[in-house]
């Protein structure tokens, strides 16, 4: 991260990444990646991370936490829906 | 959000006292309300107690609730207060070390500088990488945690997650950004040296 350009990348990354940014604003990002080889693997890998995210497995609720969850709140007569 | 409209609806018999509408709501609702509590919190147990008191603090309440934000960003911001109330009762020396990890001047300037992209997708998807993943999640500071496990993991909009957090747009969009990149930073050392191994 040498260029003195390189924090006001760093700031509006999210934005670039998430089609937030404006076509100027995207349009000067992308000047500065391709002169820029920090910033290159800095939004690469965290365009990246962002994907391993969306793509990790959710944790479940277990059968028997939502069978208390319906006892402790006195509608175990839903239970068989 | 997807099933706001049909939401709406569940209010209405929710106030109405309409029981089956309960079940309805849990049915709907407990997944992600779960997820959060334990994304927060860490403890399975722990997180389970977090959805049983949401769901009866939100049906207790059901009549002050005005429907100015949907139910399940209510359901959240519930669990959110619910989980926050444990984890400082655990913790209380915790938060302003989070605050100020959070919070501090400008962005941290990223070190980790090794493109690990082009890694082979097993290494992404074995299991040693889902922990490394739950592991910089858990490392977060609670702040930054909670905006990205409710706009990232859980799908909610900017605006829902702000709502659900009491807090800015703006600064939900400046945590988020601030989650993501720590999260990088944890994760590639850990990337890094998988991709020196398959060098
Ligand atoms: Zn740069």
């Amino acid at each position: 991260m040498e260029t003195a350009r390189c924090p006001h990348l760093l700031e509006n990354m999210s934005a670039y990444l998430d089609g937030e940014a404006s076509a100027e604003l995207c349009a000067e990002i992308e000047r500065h990646l391709d002169g820029c080889e920090d910033c290159r693997v800095v939004v690469d890998t965290l365009r990246k991370t962002i994907t391993l995210y969306h793509e990790l497995p959710q944790p479940e609720l277990h059968p028997e936490a939502r069978l208390r969850l319906y006892k402790s709140l006195d509608l175990s007569e839903f239970l068989n829906s | 959000m997807l099933s706001e409209d049909s939401d709406r609806v569940l209010l209405e018999r929710l106030r109405r006292g309409d029981k089956s509408a309960c079940a309805e709501c849990i049915e709907r609702h407990s997944p992600g309300v779960y997820r959060v509590a334990l994304r927060l919190l860490g403890h399975e147990a722990e997180a389970e107690e977090v959805m049983q008191e949401t769901f009866l603090s939100a049906f207790k309440a059901i009549d002050k609730f005005e429907g100015r934000a949907g139910l399940a960003t209510w359901l959240y911001r519930i669990a959110h207060n619910a989980a926050l109330m444990r984890l400082r009762r655990a913790q209380p020396e915790q938060v302003s070390v989070d605050d100020e990890e959070a919070f501090g001047e400008g962005l941290p300037v990223p070190t980790q500088l090794h493109d690990w992209c082009c890694l082979p997708e097993r290494d992404f998807e074995s299991s040693e990488t889902r922990a490394a993943l739950e592991r910089a999640i858990h490392d977060l500071p609670e702040k930054l945690r909670v905006v990205f496990v409710m706009r990232e993991l859980e799908g909610l909009s900017t605006e829902e997650t702000a709502q659900a957090l009491e807090i800015s747009i703006d600064a939900a969009k400046v945590r988020l950004h601030r989650a993501r990149l720590q999260l990088r930073e944890h994760l590639s050392p850990y990337f890094t040296e998988l991709a020196q191994t398959e060098a």
